[in-house]
């Protein structure tokens, strides 16, 4: 039977344990964010929002094209992906009760833990080959399948959360069970499924595997969504595998710009859950 | 309202994407493939498209195999490779392509040892056994009795290679495969083949890159990659004994013997990589465009036809300023013969004179 | 809407003709989830086929990938994904363990929120920029810095034979362990918060250190649902690919050795998808991916199973996922 001084020094030590395991977490964080501004900062001058590729040994190139690109293809996505993945979220709120929104819960998590990598190919079986082309469009569909599950589930968090006497209130002045669920529930969880489809914007964002086979890239600024485009992750994958340093030095540029984009989604997700919660 | 604030930027998002567009070209043409020639294909595109602005060339450098696969998919207007597709694989497509070389290009063999100031010396034999994996260290004997006087140090050979399907791997394989009966039959050539040993490098950039970040490596790369990188590559004995360096000079020498025998129906699938002659360099090869020899699309057809004119013509002067060898004369007048032969819908795209700004300059 | 004669008849009906549709629109909206599922295996295996019928299962067991010769066998693809993630589960999981005790039980009430927040930045990171970060900034590091300092120590054990290039499964393992920690940390910290205070306090109260109350009661209590946490954290490891692809080296063969380069199936997929000129090449690849994906699904579903047993379903927990 260990002494108390020796459990008291066990305890101390592991709590120091504990603390150190915290510290050790947030090391990389904070020396991933330092290294994207320091190595990246600098090249962030009007070039770079403005111009597009340019060939090797030309200077003055940018990712203007990369940036279009990847608020295009997050925008098609979102098009795609939020009206079903809001409808099937207030599915599973409101009559996700049975056999039926289990199986969608299961197939949604199913998504939710698929390597995006698959999901690339998938949409490359899809709408790259049977198009006959590379497409933003089929870029734009590999990330709303991406998103459709999170928005789905968040949805269904949010439109729960409303309490059922509005509901009962709702259907006691006589408003039938479909515009309570769509004008009443729904309005009133909005700003959560707002929140939830800015967290899955912010994810879906930062992904380049399922655009690897599917938007492909290309050096020039273009809004086709038939087209192969440029988007910020890919640019910045090809230009840090890339041995020129004028090449990664841009990488880092846009690394940079592609964390500040996805941190003020994600940001603009906090804010916006703040609000709801001062209201409610 | 902070509902309100939230929708006002899904809003914008989904405004930039209804936003009215840019400058929009009219044309837009989309090739991938080799990244051996991709410093002058983009030289090219932006050449060209300065006094077209309403022509759009996407290139996107993938490697060879992707640009075989792309274009066979049909997913891209042209492939580019340094790989000729094999006889089954144009069968496969009912024979609807057509090889047009579009520059002349060298593969070094690029290596990393800090400290060593002469250039070293490649015999067919050292590079074969060290891609075997059976030269494993830099002082090996073999390689000391090529560079006489040289201090080689004591570190392990690393062999770096394409990851990816390449023509630059065709190139050097073809050229092992032709030197080395061990190669042959344990390796083979081919855009992707399995690699006794070595690190996986993507694209010409990325060998590039792991043989300039890894102290003692070794690879092979287009020589424009050499140059823009300032990586020390080496010399290689040729079939003449004469150790020859890349060059404009020795990459059109290593062609000369082939062309001449060039017959007027050529497909333009000829391998110069261990050729005959005093100066040639044993590791070039031509680099191809690939389009079909039935197109579909008209204007794209035109288009890109009326591109690859220009730059097997005109722009055959900025090729020589990247460290690509021009085409010789007799190869360019083939070409021309194979571009007015590509139909849409039955009829022939250019006419029968086209003949922009006179013959080559 | 009327309340009077006929209209009261409409009003007291429960189901209205707007309910019907709605009904129905969002239960055909439901449905596509699972329609879209099918539609993902059948075209994965229906692509996968040809190399399914060719190699079967011996697919698994060999370990040649020649696209010369036509030969694929995928043993060093899945013995690297599975090394890389083991590493990466090595040093993840005591760490995040360590970070959702932190977050439950030791850290002061205002470290709480900014520390969570933290650990939780970390899994907004993409991928992309990990890999970045592990070019530039760990490779030389490990490299250049701890590796000449550890080497005389560690290279008699095979896992640390061989010369050290910078592309690695250590690299990659090192990388992966990052970016499922947090994963890992938020869920394990949700189990934690579930376990009821009453065990805690009973312990306390019968003279156990804080400590001793975390390790004798409150892990025991979550175990279930922490052993799903880190199978969740295993499913994410498996699946990544383009920070694993810049960092592991990329080479079909293997090793016991972790300074030697690897290969993962999702890293060969990223790398040779777009140019396997073969259409069995295309098929193995297909084969490949499709493994990935039941192997991914099963460790999922398995961690779901767990984790729900024990943690409350709440938005945290799921939204974090």
């Amino acid at each position: 039977m260990a002494t108390r001084l020796t459990r008291r020094v066990i305890g101390a030590a592991m709590t120091g344990a504990t603390y150190s395991a915290a510290l050790l977490a947030i090391l990389p964080l904070a020396a991933i964010l330092v290294m994207l501004v320091m190595k990246g900062a600098g090249s962030l001058d009007w070039n770079f929002f403005t111009r597009s590729s340019v060939p090797l040994g030309e200077t003055g190139g940018g990712f203007a094209h990369a940036i279009a690109g990847t608020l295009m293809m997050v925008g098609l996505a979102c098009l795609i992906g939020i009206p079903i993945g809001i409808g099937i979220g207030i599915f599973l709120a409101e009559f996700g009760g049975g056999a039926l929104g289990t199986l969608v819960r299961f197939v949604a998590d199913v998504f939710n833990g698929t390597p995006s990598i698959v999901l690339g190919i998938f949409a490359w079986t899809w709408l790259v080959k049977p198009m006959g082309r590379f497409s933003a469009l089929a870029g734009g569909f590999a990330l709303a399948v991406i998103l459709v599950p999170i928005v789905a589930r968040t949805t269904e968090e949010m439109v729960r959360l409303v309490p059922n006497s509005l509901r009962e209130a709702a259907l006691a002045l006589g408003y039938p069970r479909w515009r309570t669920s769509l004008q009443i529930v729904t309005r009133t969880a909005g700003t959560g499924i707002v929140t939830g489809c800015l967290v899955a914007m912010s994810r879906v964002a930062g992904e380049t595997a399922p655009l690897l086979f599917t938007a492909l890239g290309n050096q020039f600024f273009s809004l086709r969504i038939l087209e192969p485009m440029a988007a910020l992750p890919l640019q910045v994958y090809s230009y840090a595998i890339g041995p020129y340093d004028e090449w990664n030095r841009q990488a880092w540029a846009g690394a940079l710009v592609l964390i500040l984009l996805v941190l003020v989604l994600g940001l603009g997700a906090r804010l916006a859950t703040r609000g709801h919660q001062r209201q409610a | 309202m902070r509902m309100t604030s939230s929708l006002g930027l899904l809003a914008a998002a989904a405004a930039f994407a209804a936003a009215p567009l840019a400058a929009q070209s009219e044309i837009r043409i989309t090739g991938a493939g080799a990244t051996f020639p991709y410093p002058i294909y983009s030289k090219w595109v932006l050449e060209y498209t300065k006094t077209r602005p309403n022509i759009e060339i996407n290139y996107q450098s993938i490697g060879s195999g992707g640009g075989i696969r792309q274009f066979i998919d049909r997913t891209v207007d042209f492939g580019a490779t340094d790989g000729p597709m094999t006889d089954s694989q144009i069968t496969a497509i009912g024979g609807n392509v057509l090889h047009i070389p579009t520059v002349l290009g060298a593969v070094a063999p690029v290596y990393n040892l800090p400290g060593l100031t002469q250039q070293l010396r490649f015999t067919p034999d050292i590079l074969a056994g060290i891609f075997l994996g059976q030269i494993t260290k830099w002082n090996d004997s073999r390689i000391a009795a090529a560079n006489p006087g040289v201090q080689l140090p004591n570190t392990d050979v690393v062999v770096v290679h394409r990851s990816d399907g390449s023509g630059t791997t065709f190139i050097f394989t073809d050229y092992l495969a032709k030197v080395s009966g061990d190669w042959l039959r344990r390796v083979g050539r081919g855009t992707a083949v399995n690699w006794p040993v070595g690190l996986g490098g993507r694209g010409n950039e990325g060998v590039a890159t792991t043989v300039r970040r890894t102290p003692g490596a070794v690879g092979y790369v287009e020589l424009v990659y050499a140059l823009q990188n300032r990586i020390p590559y080496g010399l290689v004995r040729n079939r003449a004994g004469q150790f020859v360096n890349a060059t404009l000079q020795s990459t059109t020498a290593a062609a000369a013997a082939a062309v001449a025998d060039l017959a007027a129906d050529t497909d333009f699938r000829i391998s110069i990589t261990d050729t005959e002659g005093a100066e040639a360099y044993p590791i070039a090869s031509f680099t191809w465009i690939l389009l079909p020899k039935q197109g579909t699309d008209l204007a794209r057809t035109r288009a890109l036809l009326e591109f690859l004119w220009w730059a097997t013509h005109d722009a055959q002067r900025f090729a020589t300023a990247l460290g690509y060898a021009p085409l010789p004369a007799r190869v360019v007048q083939l070409i021309e013969t194979r571009l007015k032969s590509v139909t849409v819908a039955g009829r022939p795209v250019l006419p029968a004179a086209y003949a922009p700004g006179g013959t080559r300059r | 809407m009327r309340v009077t004669g006929e209209g009261r008849w409409k009003a007291l009906r429960t189901v209205s003709r707007g309910d019907v549709v709605y009904r129905a629109v969002l239960t055909g909206l439901a449905l596509l989830l699972p329609l879209l599922l099918l539609t993902l295996a059948a075209e994965l295996v229906t692509n996968a086929w040809p190399a399914i019928r060719r190699f079967g299962f011996g697919f698994f067991a060999t370990s040649v990938w020649d696209p010369v010769a036509g030969r694929f066998g995928a043993l060093p693809l899945i013995f690297g994904t599975l090394y890389s993630s083991l590493v990466a589960m090595a040093i993840a999981v005591p760490l995040a363990l360590g970070v959702a005790i932190f977050l439950t039980e030791f850290a002061p009430r205002w470290l709480r929120r900014p520390v969570a927040t933290l650990v939780e930045l970390l899994a907004a990171i993409p991928s992309v920029i990990y890999g970045l970060w592990g070019i530039f900034v760990l490779l030389p590091l490990l490299r250049d810095t701890l590796w000449p300092v550890v080497r005389p120590a560690l290279v008699w054990l095979p896992i640390f034979r061989g010369t050290f290039y910078g592309p690695s499964v250590l690299a990659g393992g090192i990388i992966l362990a990052i970016m499922v920690l947090p994963y890992i940390a938020a869920v394990s910290r949700e189990v934690l918060l579930a376990v009821p205070a009453a065990q805690r306090e009973a312990a306390l109260a019968l003279g156990a250190t804080r400590w001793e109350a975390v390790w004798t009661v409150v892990l025991p209590y979550g175990r279930t649902g922490i052993i799903g946490a880190v199978i969740l954290g295993l499913g994410r490891a498996l699946g990544e690919t383009m920070a694993v692809t810049m960092v592991i080296g990329n080479r079909h063969e293997i090793s016991a050795s972790l300074v030697e380069p690897g290969y993962t199936i999702a890293a060969a997929i990223a790398n040779e998808f777009a140019e396997a000129v073969s259409a069995l090449h295309l098929s193995a690849l297909f084969y490949a991916g499709l493994v990935l994906f039941v192997v991914t699904v099963a460790v999922n579903v398995i961690a779901r199973l767990l984790i729900w047993r024990v943690a409350r379903g709440s938005a945290a927990g799921s939204a974090a996922i």
